[in-house]
Protein backbone atom coordinates (compact mmCIF):
# COMPACT_ATOMS: atom_id res chain seq x y z
CA UNK A 1 0.00 0.00 0.00
CA UNK A 2 1.16 3.41 -0.85
CA UNK A 3 0.21 6.01 1.61
CA UNK A 4 0.72 9.98 0.63
CA UNK A 5 -0.15 11.49 3.98
CA UNK A 6 -0.51 15.75 4.10
CA UNK A 7 2.18 15.95 1.80
CA UNK A 8 3.71 19.55 0.84
CA UNK A 9 6.48 20.70 -1.46
CA UNK A 10 7.37 24.21 -2.59
CA UNK A 11 10.45 24.66 -5.11
CA UNK A 12 11.26 28.23 -3.86
CA UNK A 13 8.51 30.33 -3.75
CA UNK A 14 5.68 27.83 -5.65
CA UNK A 15 4.11 26.20 -3.46
CA UNK A 16 3.32 22.70 -4.88
CA UNK A 17 1.84 20.19 -2.98
CA UNK A 18 -0.07 21.90 0.19
CA UNK A 19 -1.45 18.83 2.24
CA UNK A 20 -1.94 16.22 -0.55
CA UNK A 21 -3.14 12.90 0.87
CA UNK A 22 -4.12 9.58 -0.86
CA UNK A 23 -3.97 6.18 -0.30
CA UNK A 24 -3.27 3.41 -2.80
CA UNK A 25 -4.32 -0.07 -2.30
CA UNK A 26 -2.44 -3.26 -2.83
CA UNK A 27 -4.07 -4.14 -6.07
CA UNK A 28 -5.40 -1.36 -7.42
CA UNK A 29 -4.69 0.98 -10.35
CA UNK A 30 -5.39 4.53 -9.10
CA UNK A 31 -5.23 6.79 -11.94
CA UNK A 32 -4.05 10.81 -10.36
CA UNK A 33 -5.55 13.56 -12.92
CA UNK A 34 -5.06 17.43 -12.87
CA UNK A 35 -3.84 19.96 -14.90
CA UNK A 36 -0.21 20.98 -16.23
CA UNK A 37 1.71 21.94 -13.74
CA UNK A 38 0.03 21.03 -10.26
CA UNK A 39 2.53 18.72 -9.03
CA UNK A 40 1.29 15.00 -10.26
CA UNK A 41 4.90 14.34 -11.19
CA UNK A 42 6.42 15.74 -7.77
CA UNK A 43 4.04 13.41 -6.33
CA UNK A 44 4.88 10.13 -7.69
CA UNK A 45 8.94 11.61 -7.28
CA UNK A 46 8.75 11.36 -3.60
CA UNK A 47 7.35 7.83 -3.40
CA UNK A 48 10.80 6.58 -4.77
CA UNK A 49 12.90 9.40 -2.75
CA UNK A 50 13.61 11.29 -5.91
CA UNK A 51 12.61 14.27 -3.87
CA UNK A 52 12.43 14.68 -0.20
CA UNK A 53 8.48 16.19 1.36
CA UNK A 54 8.89 19.50 2.91
CA UNK A 55 6.44 18.31 5.31
CA UNK A 56 4.23 15.27 5.60
CA UNK A 57 5.27 11.90 4.36
CA UNK A 58 4.93 9.24 1.75
CA UNK A 59 4.68 5.63 3.24
CA UNK A 60 5.35 2.43 1.43
CA UNK A 61 4.09 -0.77 2.55
CA UNK A 62 4.34 0.74 6.08
CA UNK A 63 8.04 2.15 5.58
CA UNK A 64 8.36 6.49 5.46
CA UNK A 65 10.21 6.94 2.05
CA UNK A 66 12.34 10.04 3.46
CA UNK A 67 13.32 8.21 6.57
CA UNK A 68 14.89 5.43 4.90
CA UNK A 69 18.51 4.87 4.92
CA UNK A 70 20.25 4.36 1.86
CA UNK A 71 20.58 1.20 1.53
CA UNK A 72 17.13 0.58 2.47
CA UNK A 73 15.44 3.44 0.21
CA UNK A 74 17.83 1.04 -2.69
CA UNK A 75 16.10 -1.81 -1.51
CA UNK A 76 12.35 -0.07 -1.89
CA UNK A 77 13.44 1.15 -5.04
CA UNK A 78 14.33 -2.36 -6.63
CA UNK A 79 10.21 -2.99 -6.09
CA UNK A 80 9.30 -0.21 -7.79
CA UNK A 81 9.05 0.03 -11.82
CA UNK A 82 8.85 4.11 -12.95
CA UNK A 83 8.09 4.57 -16.64
CA UNK A 84 8.81 8.09 -17.40
CA UNK A 85 6.73 10.95 -19.31
CA UNK A 86 9.94 10.46 -22.43
CA UNK A 87 10.73 7.67 -21.67
CA UNK A 88 14.37 8.39 -20.39
CA UNK A 89 16.37 5.46 -22.28
CA UNK A 90 20.11 5.29 -21.71
CA UNK A 91 20.78 6.78 -24.85
CA UNK A 92 24.16 5.23 -25.03
CA UNK A 93 23.23 1.97 -24.46
CA UNK A 94 21.13 -0.60 -26.70
CA UNK A 95 17.82 -1.27 -26.18
CA UNK A 96 18.84 -5.08 -24.19
CA UNK A 97 21.68 -3.14 -21.84
CA UNK A 98 18.40 -0.91 -21.21
CA UNK A 99 15.88 -3.39 -20.00
CA UNK A 100 18.81 -5.32 -18.41
CA UNK A 101 20.14 -2.37 -16.51
CA UNK A 102 18.17 -2.34 -13.38
CA UNK A 103 18.50 -6.59 -13.33
CA UNK A 104 22.66 -6.08 -13.08
CA UNK A 105 21.60 -4.43 -9.84
CA UNK A 106 21.28 -8.33 -8.87
CA UNK A 107 23.80 -10.23 -7.49
CA UNK A 108 21.75 -13.71 -8.38
CA UNK A 109 21.13 -13.35 -12.13
CA UNK A 110 23.47 -14.46 -14.19
CA UNK A 111 24.14 -13.20 -18.32
CA UNK A 112 21.82 -16.45 -19.74
CA UNK A 113 19.05 -15.30 -17.04
CA UNK A 114 19.23 -11.53 -17.89
CA UNK A 115 18.97 -12.25 -21.02
CA UNK A 116 15.92 -14.44 -20.79
CA UNK A 117 14.35 -11.83 -19.15
CA UNK A 118 14.73 -9.40 -21.14
CA UNK A 119 13.90 -11.05 -23.77
CA UNK A 120 10.54 -11.94 -22.12
CA UNK A 121 10.06 -8.27 -21.09
CA UNK A 122 10.17 -6.88 -24.44
CA UNK A 123 7.81 -9.44 -25.52
CA UNK A 124 5.40 -8.31 -23.36
CA UNK A 125 5.44 -5.08 -24.80
CA UNK A 126 5.09 -6.48 -28.29
CA UNK A 127 9.31 -5.41 -29.13
CA UNK A 128 10.71 -8.93 -29.40
CA UNK A 129 13.63 -8.95 -31.32
CA UNK A 130 14.87 -5.40 -30.50
CA UNK A 131 17.65 -5.77 -28.49
CA UNK A 132 20.26 -4.99 -30.42
CA UNK A 133 18.62 -1.23 -31.96
CA UNK A 134 19.45 2.12 -30.39
CA UNK A 135 16.86 4.06 -28.52
CA UNK A 136 17.75 6.77 -31.17
CA UNK A 137 16.31 4.00 -34.29
CA UNK A 138 13.40 3.91 -32.01
CA UNK A 139 9.72 6.11 -32.67
CA UNK A 140 8.32 7.47 -29.30
CA UNK A 141 5.67 4.87 -29.48
CA UNK A 142 8.40 2.12 -28.96
CA UNK A 143 10.57 4.16 -26.67
CA UNK A 144 7.79 4.58 -24.25
CA UNK A 145 7.22 0.88 -24.24
CA UNK A 146 10.74 0.34 -24.03
CA UNK A 147 10.57 2.42 -21.10
CA UNK A 148 7.62 -0.09 -19.97
CA UNK A 149 9.74 -3.41 -20.31
CA UNK A 150 12.52 -2.03 -18.70
CA UNK A 151 10.57 -1.16 -15.54
CA UNK A 152 8.23 -4.41 -15.51
CA UNK A 153 11.49 -6.50 -16.03
CA UNK A 154 12.74 -5.94 -12.52
CA UNK A 155 9.24 -7.58 -11.63
CA UNK A 156 8.43 -4.91 -9.09
CA UNK A 157 5.45 -4.73 -6.82
CA UNK A 158 4.76 -1.01 -7.90
CA UNK A 159 4.57 0.74 -11.18
CA UNK A 160 4.39 4.18 -11.76
CA UNK A 161 3.61 5.78 -14.71
CA UNK A 162 4.37 9.32 -15.34
CA UNK A 163 2.29 10.53 -18.60
CA UNK A 164 2.68 7.72 -20.46
CA UNK A 165 0.27 8.67 -23.00
CA UNK A 166 1.50 12.21 -23.67
CA UNK A 167 2.63 12.90 -27.03
CA UNK A 168 1.22 9.66 -28.47
CA UNK A 169 -1.36 9.24 -31.60
CA UNK A 170 -4.41 7.78 -30.16
CA UNK A 171 -3.95 4.20 -31.63
CA UNK A 172 -0.53 3.95 -29.59
CA UNK A 173 -1.72 6.00 -27.04
CA UNK A 174 -4.16 2.59 -26.67
CA UNK A 175 -1.79 0.45 -27.18
CA UNK A 176 -0.19 1.49 -23.74
CA UNK A 177 -2.82 1.77 -22.10
CA UNK A 178 -3.33 -1.85 -23.07
CA UNK A 179 0.06 -2.76 -22.01
CA UNK A 180 -0.54 -1.59 -18.90
CA UNK A 181 -3.38 -3.73 -18.45
CA UNK A 182 -1.63 -6.50 -19.81
CA UNK A 183 1.53 -5.54 -17.04
CA UNK A 184 -1.35 -5.12 -14.08
CA UNK A 185 -3.15 -8.84 -15.28
CA UNK A 186 -0.07 -10.31 -15.45
CA UNK A 187 2.29 -9.17 -12.91
CA UNK A 188 -0.34 -8.22 -10.20
CA UNK A 189 0.82 -4.87 -9.33
CA UNK A 190 -0.37 -2.06 -7.68
CA UNK A 191 -0.18 1.10 -10.19
CA UNK A 192 -0.23 4.69 -9.69
CA UNK A 193 -0.84 6.43 -13.82
CA UNK A 194 -0.34 10.16 -14.27
CA UNK A 195 -2.25 11.29 -17.17
CA UNK A 196 -4.29 14.19 -18.51
CA UNK A 197 -5.92 11.40 -21.51
CA UNK A 198 -9.24 10.76 -19.93
CA UNK A 199 -10.46 7.62 -21.95
CA UNK A 200 -6.79 6.39 -21.18
CA UNK A 201 -8.04 7.21 -17.18
CA UNK A 202 -11.57 5.91 -17.80
CA UNK A 203 -9.71 2.46 -19.33
CA UNK A 204 -7.10 1.51 -17.32
CA UNK A 205 -7.73 3.29 -13.44
CA UNK A 206 -10.03 1.65 -11.07
CA UNK A 207 -9.99 5.14 -8.87
CA UNK A 208 -8.67 8.23 -9.91
CA UNK A 209 -7.91 11.39 -7.65
CA UNK A 210 -7.80 15.00 -9.12
CA UNK A 211 -5.29 16.83 -7.85
CA UNK A 212 -6.05 20.94 -7.38
CA UNK A 213 -4.25 23.49 -5.81
CA UNK A 214 -1.87 21.43 -4.06
CA UNK A 215 -4.40 18.85 -2.61
CA UNK A 216 -6.82 15.81 -3.94
CA UNK A 217 -9.99 17.88 -4.79
CA UNK A 218 -11.56 14.45 -5.42
CA UNK A 219 -11.42 10.87 -5.62
CA UNK A 220 -13.52 8.10 -6.43
CA UNK A 221 -14.18 5.32 -9.11
CA UNK A 222 -13.90 5.85 -12.74
CA UNK A 223 -18.01 6.27 -12.65
CA UNK A 224 -18.10 8.50 -9.45
CA UNK A 225 -15.32 10.60 -11.20
CA UNK A 226 -17.64 10.44 -14.79
CA UNK A 227 -20.54 11.40 -12.57
CA UNK A 228 -19.08 13.83 -9.92
CA UNK A 229 -20.90 17.31 -9.56
CA UNK A 230 -17.69 19.43 -8.50
CA UNK A 231 -17.92 21.64 -11.79
CA UNK A 232 -13.67 21.56 -11.22
CA UNK A 233 -13.70 18.10 -11.82
CA UNK A 234 -16.62 18.41 -14.51
CA UNK A 235 -14.55 20.89 -16.01
CA UNK A 236 -11.56 19.20 -16.45
CA UNK A 237 -12.91 15.54 -17.19
CA UNK A 238 -14.81 17.41 -20.26
CA UNK A 239 -12.33 19.40 -21.19
CA UNK A 240 -13.97 22.76 -20.09
CA UNK A 241 -12.22 26.13 -20.40
CA UNK A 242 -14.15 28.03 -17.98
CA UNK A 243 -14.15 25.51 -15.47
CA UNK A 244 -10.25 26.52 -14.98
CA UNK A 245 -10.82 29.78 -15.64
CA UNK A 246 -13.55 30.07 -12.58
CA UNK A 247 -11.85 28.01 -9.94
CA UNK A 248 -10.91 29.53 -6.31
CA UNK A 249 -7.33 28.94 -6.86
CA UNK A 250 -5.78 29.36 -10.00
CA UNK A 251 -3.65 26.63 -10.95
CA UNK A 252 0.05 27.74 -11.94
CA UNK A 253 0.27 29.30 -15.52
CA UNK A 254 2.21 27.87 -18.41
CA UNK A 255 5.40 29.41 -17.45
CA UNK A 256 4.93 28.64 -13.58
CA UNK A 257 4.53 25.14 -14.70
CA UNK A 258 7.35 24.75 -16.67
CA UNK A 259 9.59 26.40 -14.09
CA UNK A 260 7.92 23.43 -11.53
CA UNK A 261 8.57 20.69 -13.76
CA UNK A 262 11.92 22.03 -14.41
CA UNK A 263 12.66 21.78 -10.48
CA UNK A 264 11.26 18.88 -9.94
CA UNK A 265 13.21 17.06 -13.05
CA UNK B 1 25.58 47.36 -3.11
CA UNK B 2 25.26 45.75 0.60
CA UNK B 3 22.13 44.22 -0.44
CA UNK B 4 23.86 42.75 -3.26
CA UNK B 5 27.20 41.96 -1.95
CA UNK B 6 25.03 39.63 0.64
CA UNK B 7 23.04 38.41 -1.74
CA UNK B 8 26.40 37.32 -3.78
CA UNK B 9 27.80 35.72 -0.91
CA UNK B 10 24.93 33.86 -0.12
CA UNK B 11 24.74 32.48 -3.47
CA UNK B 12 28.58 31.41 -3.59
CA UNK B 13 27.98 29.80 0.38
CA UNK B 14 24.88 28.12 -0.85
CA UNK B 15 27.33 26.45 -4.28
CA UNK B 16 29.90 25.89 -1.99
CA UNK B 17 27.43 23.65 0.10
CA UNK B 18 25.99 22.10 -2.85
CA UNK B 19 29.33 21.01 -3.96
CA UNK B 20 30.01 19.96 -0.34
CA UNK B 21 27.32 17.76 -0.62
CA UNK B 22 28.19 16.39 -3.81
CA UNK B 23 31.41 15.16 -2.64
CA UNK B 24 30.22 13.68 0.51
CA UNK B 25 27.75 11.64 -2.16
CA UNK B 26 30.87 10.69 -4.12
CA UNK B 27 33.06 9.50 -1.43
CA UNK B 28 30.27 7.33 0.05
CA UNK B 29 29.25 5.57 -3.77
CA UNK B 30 33.49 4.68 -3.43
CA UNK B 31 32.85 1.73 -1.61
CA UNK B 32 30.49 0.66 -4.14
CA UNK B 33 32.81 -0.86 -6.30
CA UNK B 34 30.44 -3.31 -7.90
CA UNK B 35 29.11 -0.55 -9.70
CA UNK B 36 31.48 1.67 -10.75
CA UNK B 37 34.28 -1.53 -11.78
CA UNK B 38 32.55 -2.51 -14.79
CA UNK B 39 32.65 1.10 -16.13
CA UNK B 40 35.70 2.30 -15.11
CA UNK B 41 37.94 0.70 -18.05
CA UNK B 42 35.28 2.39 -20.58
CA UNK B 43 36.19 5.73 -18.82
CA UNK B 44 40.08 5.14 -18.79
CA UNK B 45 39.70 4.50 -22.44
CA UNK B 46 37.52 7.45 -23.49
CA UNK B 47 40.19 9.94 -21.29
CA UNK B 48 43.32 8.32 -21.94
CA UNK B 49 43.42 6.82 -25.10
CA UNK B 50 40.94 8.97 -26.98
CA UNK B 51 42.78 12.31 -25.80
CA UNK B 52 46.51 11.30 -26.56
CA UNK B 53 46.19 12.24 -29.85
CA UNK B 54 45.30 16.29 -28.90
CA UNK B 55 47.77 16.16 -26.24
CA UNK B 56 50.79 14.78 -28.43
CA UNK B 57 49.67 17.09 -31.13
CA UNK B 58 50.30 20.27 -28.80
CA UNK B 59 53.18 18.82 -26.96
CA UNK B 60 55.18 18.21 -30.44
CA UNK B 61 54.64 22.42 -30.86
CA UNK B 62 55.63 22.99 -27.42
CA UNK B 63 58.75 21.10 -27.50
CA UNK B 64 59.92 22.67 -31.33
CA UNK B 65 58.86 26.60 -30.23
CA UNK B 66 60.91 25.88 -26.93
CA UNK B 67 64.07 25.29 -27.90
CA UNK B 68 63.73 27.98 -30.68
CA UNK B 69 62.73 30.41 -28.20
CA UNK B 70 65.53 28.82 -25.18
CA UNK B 71 68.17 29.84 -28.36
CA UNK B 72 66.83 32.97 -29.05
CA UNK B 73 66.94 34.22 -25.45
CA UNK B 74 70.50 32.41 -24.99
CA UNK B 75 72.51 33.49 -28.56
CA UNK B 76 75.39 35.21 -27.19
CA UNK B 77 75.10 35.06 -23.20
CA UNK B 78 74.53 31.53 -22.20
CA UNK B 79 76.26 28.37 -23.23
CA UNK B 80 73.22 26.83 -26.18
CA UNK B 81 73.73 23.38 -24.46
CA UNK B 82 71.34 24.84 -21.58
CA UNK B 83 68.70 24.76 -24.30
CA UNK B 84 68.37 21.18 -23.69
CA UNK B 85 68.35 22.00 -19.83
CA UNK B 86 65.44 24.99 -20.17
CA UNK B 87 63.41 22.76 -22.60
CA UNK B 88 63.49 19.30 -20.13
CA UNK B 89 62.72 21.36 -16.84
CA UNK B 90 59.78 23.48 -18.74
CA UNK B 91 57.90 20.32 -20.36
CA UNK B 92 58.33 18.45 -17.01
CA UNK B 93 57.23 20.65 -14.74
CA UNK B 94 55.82 23.35 -16.12
CA UNK B 95 54.18 23.30 -19.61
CA UNK B 96 53.36 19.48 -19.96
CA UNK B 97 50.88 19.18 -17.17
CA UNK B 98 49.17 22.78 -17.79
CA UNK B 99 48.80 22.86 -21.16
CA UNK B 100 47.96 19.25 -21.62
CA UNK B 101 45.50 20.04 -18.35
CA UNK B 102 43.71 22.61 -20.35
CA UNK B 103 43.57 20.77 -23.34
CA UNK B 104 41.30 18.57 -21.53
CA UNK B 105 39.17 20.89 -20.45
CA UNK B 106 37.17 20.96 -23.20
CA UNK B 107 38.13 17.17 -24.30
CA UNK B 108 37.46 15.86 -20.93
CA UNK B 109 35.53 18.13 -18.59
CA UNK B 110 33.26 19.76 -20.81
CA UNK B 111 32.15 16.67 -22.28
CA UNK B 112 31.58 15.30 -19.06
CA UNK B 113 29.41 17.83 -17.88
CA UNK B 114 27.60 18.09 -21.44
CA UNK B 115 26.66 14.13 -21.06
CA UNK B 116 25.72 14.29 -17.53
CA UNK B 117 23.76 17.10 -17.88
CA UNK B 118 21.70 15.99 -21.03
CA UNK B 119 21.07 12.48 -18.92
CA UNK B 120 19.58 14.62 -16.08
CA UNK B 121 17.21 16.93 -18.16
CA UNK B 122 16.53 13.99 -20.05
CA UNK B 123 15.34 12.29 -16.75
CA UNK B 124 17.90 9.36 -17.70
CA UNK B 125 19.82 10.57 -13.98
CA UNK B 126 16.65 10.18 -12.51
CA UNK B 127 15.94 6.84 -14.02
CA UNK B 128 19.04 5.44 -12.82
CA UNK B 129 18.10 6.26 -9.63
CA UNK B 130 14.75 4.55 -9.40
CA UNK B 131 16.45 1.34 -10.82
CA UNK B 132 18.34 1.47 -7.57
CA UNK B 133 21.52 2.41 -9.06
CA UNK B 134 23.29 5.64 -7.19
CA UNK B 135 24.62 8.10 -10.11
CA UNK B 136 27.67 9.21 -8.16
CA UNK B 137 28.86 5.10 -7.86
CA UNK B 138 27.99 4.50 -11.44
CA UNK B 139 28.78 8.05 -13.33
CA UNK B 140 30.83 10.22 -10.79
CA UNK B 141 33.29 7.82 -9.25
CA UNK B 142 34.68 6.06 -12.31
CA UNK B 143 34.90 9.33 -14.50
CA UNK B 144 36.77 10.98 -11.76
CA UNK B 145 39.16 7.72 -11.08
CA UNK B 146 39.96 7.52 -14.69
CA UNK B 147 40.69 10.72 -15.01
CA UNK B 148 43.07 10.78 -11.75
CA UNK B 149 44.45 7.38 -12.93
CA UNK B 150 44.80 8.59 -16.85
CA UNK B 151 45.68 12.45 -17.14
CA UNK B 152 49.13 11.80 -15.60
CA UNK B 153 49.46 8.90 -18.58
CA UNK B 154 48.68 11.14 -21.63
CA UNK B 155 50.64 13.90 -19.75
CA UNK B 156 54.11 11.63 -19.38
CA UNK B 157 53.65 10.55 -23.35
CA UNK B 158 53.13 14.66 -23.91
CA UNK B 159 56.16 15.12 -22.00
CA UNK B 160 57.92 12.46 -23.81
CA UNK B 161 56.92 13.43 -27.45
CA UNK B 162 57.69 17.19 -26.44
CA UNK B 163 60.99 16.41 -25.22
CA UNK B 164 61.37 14.68 -29.08
CA UNK B 165 60.09 17.15 -30.81
CA UNK B 166 62.83 19.79 -29.27
CA UNK B 167 65.68 17.25 -29.15
CA UNK B 168 64.25 17.25 -33.35
CA UNK B 169 64.43 21.23 -33.37
CA UNK B 170 67.34 21.53 -31.81
CA UNK B 171 69.54 19.13 -33.80
CA UNK B 172 68.11 20.04 -37.52
CA UNK B 173 67.10 23.95 -37.17
CA UNK B 174 69.82 24.78 -34.53
CA UNK B 175 72.90 25.22 -34.53
CA UNK B 176 73.51 22.35 -31.19
CA UNK B 177 74.68 18.81 -31.70
CA UNK B 178 73.17 15.89 -30.37
CA UNK B 179 75.35 14.93 -27.60
CA UNK B 180 75.22 19.26 -26.65
CA UNK B 181 71.13 18.87 -26.29
CA UNK B 182 71.14 15.77 -24.10
CA UNK B 183 74.01 17.39 -21.93
CA UNK B 184 71.94 20.55 -20.70
CA UNK B 185 68.98 18.00 -20.81
CA UNK B 186 70.81 15.74 -18.13
CA UNK B 187 72.97 18.58 -16.41
CA UNK B 188 69.79 19.93 -13.58
CA UNK B 189 67.90 16.79 -14.17
CA UNK B 190 66.10 15.15 -11.19
CA UNK B 191 63.94 12.37 -10.90
CA UNK B 192 61.43 14.79 -8.89
CA UNK B 193 61.30 17.24 -12.19
CA UNK B 194 58.69 14.82 -13.83
CA UNK B 195 57.20 13.65 -10.30
CA UNK B 196 56.36 16.79 -9.67
CA UNK B 197 54.38 17.10 -12.92
CA UNK B 198 52.73 14.18 -12.74
CA UNK B 199 51.52 15.42 -9.32
CA UNK B 200 50.12 18.09 -10.80
CA UNK B 201 48.55 16.26 -13.77
CA UNK B 202 46.83 13.82 -11.21
CA UNK B 203 45.13 16.97 -9.57
CA UNK B 204 44.47 18.87 -12.69
CA UNK B 205 42.79 14.96 -13.73
CA UNK B 206 40.97 15.05 -10.26
CA UNK B 207 39.25 18.24 -10.40
CA UNK B 208 38.11 18.90 -13.84
CA UNK B 209 36.43 15.56 -13.65
CA UNK B 210 34.92 16.33 -10.08
CA UNK B 211 33.75 19.96 -11.84
CA UNK B 212 32.61 18.49 -15.10
CA UNK B 213 30.16 15.98 -12.90
CA UNK B 214 28.88 18.16 -10.57
CA UNK B 215 27.89 20.90 -13.13
CA UNK B 216 26.64 17.67 -15.11
CA UNK B 217 24.85 16.96 -12.75
CA UNK B 218 23.65 20.26 -11.39
CA UNK B 219 22.27 20.90 -14.96
CA UNK B 220 18.52 22.34 -14.51
CA UNK B 221 16.26 23.39 -17.74
CA UNK B 222 17.17 21.74 -20.74
CA UNK B 223 19.38 22.63 -23.58
CA UNK B 224 20.21 26.03 -22.54
CA UNK B 225 21.37 24.38 -18.99
CA UNK B 226 23.45 21.97 -21.06
CA UNK B 227 25.07 24.88 -22.69
CA UNK B 228 25.81 26.71 -19.38
CA UNK B 229 27.14 23.99 -17.29
CA UNK B 230 29.39 23.28 -20.48
CA UNK B 231 30.67 26.83 -20.25
CA UNK B 232 31.29 26.85 -16.71
CA UNK B 233 32.67 23.78 -16.68
CA UNK B 234 35.82 25.11 -18.90
CA UNK B 235 35.72 28.43 -16.98
CA UNK B 236 35.66 26.59 -13.68
CA UNK B 237 38.65 23.68 -14.46
CA UNK B 238 40.81 26.47 -16.36
CA UNK B 239 40.87 28.57 -13.69
CA UNK B 240 41.42 25.50 -11.13
CA UNK B 241 44.26 24.46 -12.96
CA UNK B 242 46.31 27.77 -12.81
CA UNK B 243 45.23 27.52 -8.88
CA UNK B 244 46.67 24.28 -8.30
CA UNK B 245 49.55 25.00 -10.36
CA UNK B 246 50.45 27.92 -7.98
CA UNK B 247 49.19 25.87 -5.24
CA UNK B 248 51.90 23.11 -6.20
CA UNK B 249 54.68 25.51 -7.02
CA UNK B 250 54.44 27.20 -3.70
CA UNK B 251 53.82 23.59 -1.62
CA UNK B 252 56.97 22.01 -3.19
CA UNK B 253 59.47 24.28 -5.06
CA UNK B 254 59.55 26.72 -2.43
CA UNK B 255 63.16 26.51 -0.65
CA UNK B 256 63.33 25.29 2.37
Amino acid sequence: MIEFQDLHKAFGPKKVLQGFSLTVNDGETMVIIGYSGTGKSVAIKHVVGLLDPDAGQVVVDGEVVSALTHDALMTLRSRIGFVFQFAALFDSMTIHDNVAFGLRRRRDLGEGEIRDRVAHALELVDLPGTEERMPGELSGGMRKRVGLARAIAIQPKYMLYDEPTTGLDPVTSAVIDRLMVRTREALGVTSIVITHDMRSAYTIGDRIAMLYDGRVRQVGTVDEIRRSTDPMVRGFVEGDPSAKESGDTAPLSAAEALEVEGAAG
Amino acid sequence: MLSFIGRRSNLALAGIGRFGLFLSDTARAVPDARTWGRVLAVQMRRIGVDSLPISLFIAAFTGIVLALLATYTFTGAVPLYLVGTLVGKTLMMELGPVLTALALTGRVGATMAAELGTMRVTEQVDAMETLAYSPHAYLVVPRVLAGTLMFPVIGGFAMAMGLLTGWLAAVTLLPLSSAEFLRGLRMFYQPFDWQYGLIKLSSFGLFITLIGCYLGLATRGGAEGVGIATTRSVVYSAAMILVLDAYWAIVLLRPA
